[in-house]
């Protein structure tokens, strides 16, 4: 027998088998049970050592051969079929994936943890108190008595009701309250801002009867009006990340604190919008009213429960808003307060622009 | 206040510049809100001369003029107005100017063909007048060529806002003090002359409330022609924005805008009896000089004679016996009211006035004698007559105090050291007495000093708060400790998962309309409803985050948005302890519109359901770290809520966590919002506060068996909660089972009327070795038993 032709004869039709079924059946005609190369296997326990020293490595050089043929022309059918599987499921990927919804933080939001992050960094702590107020704390406590002329000037919302104490309810013109409720909770020393929803009955382009102040209050020994000078050029340096950020104080009035001082700073009219930095004396630059601030008056400090011959100390309060605007270019107040889903996804923040000192605490544009 | 720079030269001799002015006086805390510089606005405005006037050739309604600047190279002008005629001396703009009117710059240019090299001006064109009918003409011996700025006299004005501490810088002479005292130049004094009268005061004046009006002193002045006032106080007046009206008037409001001294001149003739000061009556009433009738009380201080009312103290004069072009007899007013009442009053009357202002702020009560000789003078010199002796009733309070001072207080409260000789200058300069031992004399003129940081102020601010060095706080060793609350970790910590979950954090207002608010104020004890608010639409503080965001929803819909995924973190408004408020930190969500909008996979467009709204409330519930896992929920989420699709969270029966759901169509329609609106509001407070128990997590090992899954099919009665099987199934046998996930829920063919087909899947965990089918069946029958008692039988 020819085994060699024999086995050249499998080889070309392996090769040619069109498909998997197809090979299967010639694996099964050369190589299974009754296969015609099992067959020729089989001869070979018939035969004599001689001849078995002959033929048998032919027989095996067949099935070996057979064996491979079909190895390879699987590998092949079957890597045609995965081809054309894959050409089958090919997809058009310019098609949009699904939509996942973006969420945002509210400039407010952001910009009030901002403030938290860096004044805990100068060991501030933030202390909240609530907006329906008496006005005990909310003014006699602050030094403005009934009577006084600053009460009228700060357009204060009235409830009907009173308190226990027959105290009239309103809505908190400021968050200097907070600084009573601080002291006589927490005593001295003490260094808290106090962040919060404020309300004026006022309303036009750039006042809305709603708004954020945040109060910065130390009270402790040995505390002047230079310390406020550096906690404030600290902070905003910090906040709005510029070193050449330059105040400017100019002595006013509070009823609450003496001296009083309210504070400029230096701004660079760039493209019609105001950027915070240099002195407002430079060319090209003006000073924009900030922030209000002073030494805390004794009677306020009285009024907190503690020795005004001990204890001194400052505070200051500035629109949260205000803030966030010059810091992140809104030029309409009003917008802050009306949800418009444009609005928040344009100036909100994302819910991973945690503010830290490492990385900065603003979040860019 | 509004002061031209001639009128503060009337007080400070000085060479300082305006812009010099300008700084001193927001250096030592007198706001500068803006300096009106007229002499820059009117620069490039020149007087000139028409020589000649000839017919336009192109036109018939110009002219063209020959011009006359004083050079001697006259000026081809073109010009329209009818008045225009040779030998006019009138004003004209050269080519550069800007037209104050209007901003726009005048240029060469041809009109008509002719060329024309400037503008005549009306007295509207340059802000000057209202007049436009024709160009300005100026009497014929103005000097030709002189900048026009300066013919006019133009005069730098100040506008400077002062605090309500300050009632001595409400008049020009103050401000003159204070910046005589910063160095700026010298204070010139008050040149008051006593008039002795020549005859009896023929009114009776007295006080009958000394306790609103202390002191009321005055005089007639018999024979006074009341014509114009002079110019140059016309002048002044003008640049303190007031309109000239007659001598004593404007006499009047001159010596209270340059000396802070109110004071008021009746008419003698209008009045009867004595004139006195007294309370009012409950019910009077007194028609102001404004126009207006005001009823009165009997808090309120008022003078009358004998008659009636004649004007509301330290307020507003009647129109009644005010002076006019006819008065000849004049009595003047100058008194010292309580400032408490001026106040007061004017509040209640919702009138203000400049006499009300300095007031309730404060006069010098000792300078009522100087203030009536400075009328006096004034009237005498502008209208004659001849003054009365003066009545003087009653007696105006000392105003004197003594504060005792430590000059070291300038470094240990403000900041800066300063020379005690220094100190001692600026308060002297300032009118304060002191002696060796710092025993300081407040001047009548500041009501507002009363205590030792209030010199403080005074020192440092003349000395310069530029001069104050920052000084660093001290600083605790080591890394910042932190400071946030658990509550602020919590809400900084939800408001961010939220975000992160998709949603868009809104700030809405904290009022509402009280209907809105009403809406959702089911158990929340009654509102806070404002007694002034601004407008009824913020009337009410929330009781709820909903409302809010429920119109802020409608407004983004109305404006075309297709899908709304919004929130807020913020308090609402309830009633607590002792007429307090109670203000709970509460999240709020409202989804409205498309969840998903149509898509080339997702097919049509879906909207949020009640399941979308419990999933952000179990998400964000968790975040905020509540036992979720122990949550049940229940019905009763509020009548807003639609009632079969809606429930709240509560730990055990009473603690709601939060509510849930779709909102109810007509709450929908009450805020004309189109279609169905899931919402969540989240009750921040009442979720339990986690024991502080370190940064080590439970100890835990993923176990080495693998789970076991099994499903359960059982049938059910209809209205058996789903909740409950999967809780009772979980409970089955805690040892084994570590969840149940409901996995069906089916209805209709092959399960009986009034059943409903619920599939749990279980999963088992095996502890030590794997389970036996024994120990498989041992567990299914314990959960099969347990459900048996819901009325749950195992479908086969």
């Amino acid at each position: 027998m020819d085994y060699a032709a024999t086995a050249q004869e499998a080889q070309a039709r392996i090769a040619a088998a069109p498909d998997l079924d197809a090979l299967e059946k010639l694996r099964v005609e050369f190589l299974g049970k009754q296969g015609s190369v099992s067959a020729l296997l089989k001869t070979l326990g018939a035969l004599s050592p001689e001849e078995r020293q002959t033929v048998g490595p032919q027989i095996h050089a067949l099935r070996e051969g057979v064996t491979e043929a079909l190895a390879i022309r699987k590998a092949a059918l079957e890597q045609a079929e995965l081809d054309a599987r894959l050409a089958a499921e090919q997809v058009d990927l310019t098609l949009p994936a699904a939509q996942t919804p973006r969420g945002s933080i509210h400039p407010v939001s952001q910009v009030l943890d901002e403030l938290a992050e860096i004044f805990a960094d100068l060991g501030f702590s933030v202390a909240t108190g609530p907006e329906i107020e008496d006005d005990w704390h909310n003014f006699t406590a602050l030094n403005i008595p009934e009577s006084h002329p600053a009460r009228a000037m700060h357009d204060t919302f009235y409830f009907p009701d009173v308190d226990a104490e027959g105290r009239k309810m309103l809505l908190r013109t400021h968050t200097s309250p907070v600084q009573i409720r601080a002291m006589l909770q927490q005593g001295a020393p003490i260094r808290i801002i106090a962040p919060g929803r404020v309300y004026r009955s006022d309303s036009d382009a750039t006042h809305t009867p709603m708004f954020h102040q945040v109060e910065g209050l130390v009270i402790d020994k040995g505390i002047t009006l230079g310390h406020l000078k550096w906690t404030l050029e600290t902070f905003l340096k910090a906040f709005f990340e510029r070193e050449d950020i330059v105040l400017r104080l100019r002595p006013s009035y509070f009823p609450f604190t003496e001296p009083s001082v309210e504070v400029d700073v230096g701004f660079a009219l760039v493209n019609g919008k105001r950027v915070l930095g240099g002195s407002g004396d430079a060319p090209g630059h003006g000073w924009m009213e900030l922030l209000g601030s002073g030494m805390v008056g004794r009677k306020v400090i009285a009024a907190g429960g503690l020795d005004p011959d001990e204890w001194q100390g400052f505070a200051f309060g500035v629109g949260v808003d205000r803030l966030a605007m010059l810091k992140y270019g809104m030029d309409d107040l009003r917008a802050f307060f009306d949800g418009d889903a444009r609005w928040l996804g344009h100036y909100g923040f994302s819910a991973f622009d945690v503010p830290t000192l490492s990385a900065g605490v603003g979040a860019g544009a | 206040m509004k002061f031209s720079l001639t009128w503060l030269g009337d007080h400070l001799d000085t060479d300082a510049s305006v812009e010099q002015i300008a700084a001193k006086l927001n250096a030592i805390g007198l706001e500068v809100e803006g300096v009106e510089d007229a002499a820059a606005k009117l620069s490039g405005f020149t007087v000139a001369k028409v020589l000649t006037a000839e017919r336009h050739p192109n036109a018939d309604k110009l002219q063209v003029l020959s011009v006359d600047i004083g050079d001697g190279n006259p000026l081809q002008v073109v010009c329209g107005a009818p008045n225009a005629r040779a030998g006019l001396v009138g004003v004209l703009g050269l080519p550069g100017a800007v037209v104050p009117a209007g901003g726009f710059e005048l240029k060469k240019s041809a009109i008509r063909g002719v060329e024309s090299n400037g503008m005549m001006c009306s007295t509207r064109e340059l802000e000057l007048g209202e007049d436009h009918d024709g160009i300005i003409e100026l009497p014929a011996d103005a000097p030709v060529g002189t900048p026009f700025a300066q013919y006019h006299g133009s005069d730098p004005v100040f506008d400077v806002a002062i605090t309500p501490n300050r009632p001595d810088c409400m008049g020009v002479y103050g401000i003159a003090r204070d910046l005589a005292a910063a160095g700026l130049g010298t204070l010139k004094p008050i040149a008051a002359q006593a008039l002795p009268g020549s005859f009896a005061c023929p009114m009776p004046i007295r006080t009958d409330d000394p306790a609103g009006c202390p002191a009321f002193f005055g005089r007639v002045i018999r024979g006074v022609k009341n014509g114009a006032s002079p110019e140059w106080m016309q002048a002044r007046l003008k640049s303190a924005g007031q309109r000239p009206i007659s001598a004593l008037v404007d006499i009047t409001n001159y010596v209270m805008l340059a000396y802070g001294r109110p004071a008021h001149a009746y008419d003698l003739a209008k009045l009867s009896g004595a004139i006195f000061a007294r309370r009012a009556q409950d019910g009077e009433t007194c028609l102001a000089l404004n126009g207006k009738e005001y009823t009165l009380d009997s808090a309120m201080t008022v003078i009358a004679d004998d008659k009636g009312v004649h004007d509301i103290a330290g307020i507003m004069g009647g129109e009644h016996s005010g002076c006019s072009e006819t008065t000849t007899d004049v009595l003047l007013e100058v008194a010292y009211f309580d400032p408490v009442r001026i106040g007061d009053t004017g509040r209640k009357l919702n009138l203000t006035s400049d006499a009300r202002q300095r007031f309730e702020r404060g006069v010098d009560p000792a300078f009522l004698d100087a203030g009536l000789e400075l009328l006096t003078t004034l009237i005498v010199e502008s209208c004659g007559g001849e003054p009365s002796e003066v009545i003087r009733a009653g007696e105006p309070p000392a105003g004197t105090k003594v504060v005792s001072y430590s000059p070291a207080m300038a470094e240990t409260l403000g900041g800066v050291a300063i020379p005690d000789d220094q100190q001692r200058a600026i308060l002297r300069a300032l009118g304060f007495a002191s002696d060796a031992r710092w025993n300081v004399v407040v001047p009548s003129w500041r009501p507002d000093v009363d205590g030792a940081p209030d010199l403080v102020e005074e020192v440092v601010r003349i000395h310069g708060l530029d001069n104050v060095a920052s000084v660093p706080l001290p600083r605790m060793d080591g890394v910042a400790r932190p400071t946030a609350t658990p509550a602020q970790k919590l809400e900084r910590k939800v408001r961010r998962a939220a975000a992160a979950r998709g949603l868009n954090e809104a700030v809405t207002w904290s009022f509402l309309p009280e209907a809105e608010a009403e809406h959702f104020a089911e158990g929340n004890g009654g509102l806070w409803v404002l007694e002034n608010p601004i407008s009824e639409d913020m009337k009410a503080m929330r009781p709820s985050l909903l409302p809010g965001l429920l119109s802020a929803a409608k407004r983004n819909l109305d404006r075309g948005a297709s899908g709304l995924r919004l929130f807020e973190l913020g308090r609402r408004y309830l009633r607590g302890d002792a007429g307090h408020s109670d203000e709970r930190l509460t999240l709020g969500v409202v989804l409205a519109g498309e969840k998903t909008p149509r898509g080339w996979a997702s097919g049509k467009a879906q909207s949020f359901d009640a399941f979308d709204a419990k999933g952000e409330a179990l998400a964000l519930l968790a975040e905020a770290g509540a036992p979720v896992d122990n949550l049940q929920v229940m019905g009763e989420a509020g009548p807003h809520f639609h009632p079969g699709q809606s429930g709240t969270l509560r730990l055990g029966p009473k603690v709601v966590l939060a509510r849930f759901g779709m909102l109810h169509p007509a709450t929908l329609k009450a805020f004309d919002v189109d279609g169905p609106v899931a919402a969540v509001e989240l009750f921040l407070d009442a979720i339990p506060a986690r024991k502080a128990s370190g940064f080590a997590r439970i100890a835990y090992a993923p176990p080495a068996l693998q789970a076991v899954t099994r499903d359960f099919a059982f049938l059910v009665p209809v209205a058996l909660p789903a909740g409950d099987l999967v809780r009772t199934v979980k409970g089955a046998d805690k040892a084994n089972v570590v969840s149940a996930r409901l996995f069906d829920d089916f209805r209709g063919q092959g399960v009986p009327e009034g059943q409903k087909s619920l599939a749990v899947e279980v999963t088992l965990q095996p502890g030590d070795k794997s389970y036996d089918e024994a120990e498989l069946k041992a567990i299914a029958e314990r959960i099969t038993t347990a459900a048996a008692k819901l009325g749950a039988v195992l479908r086969g």
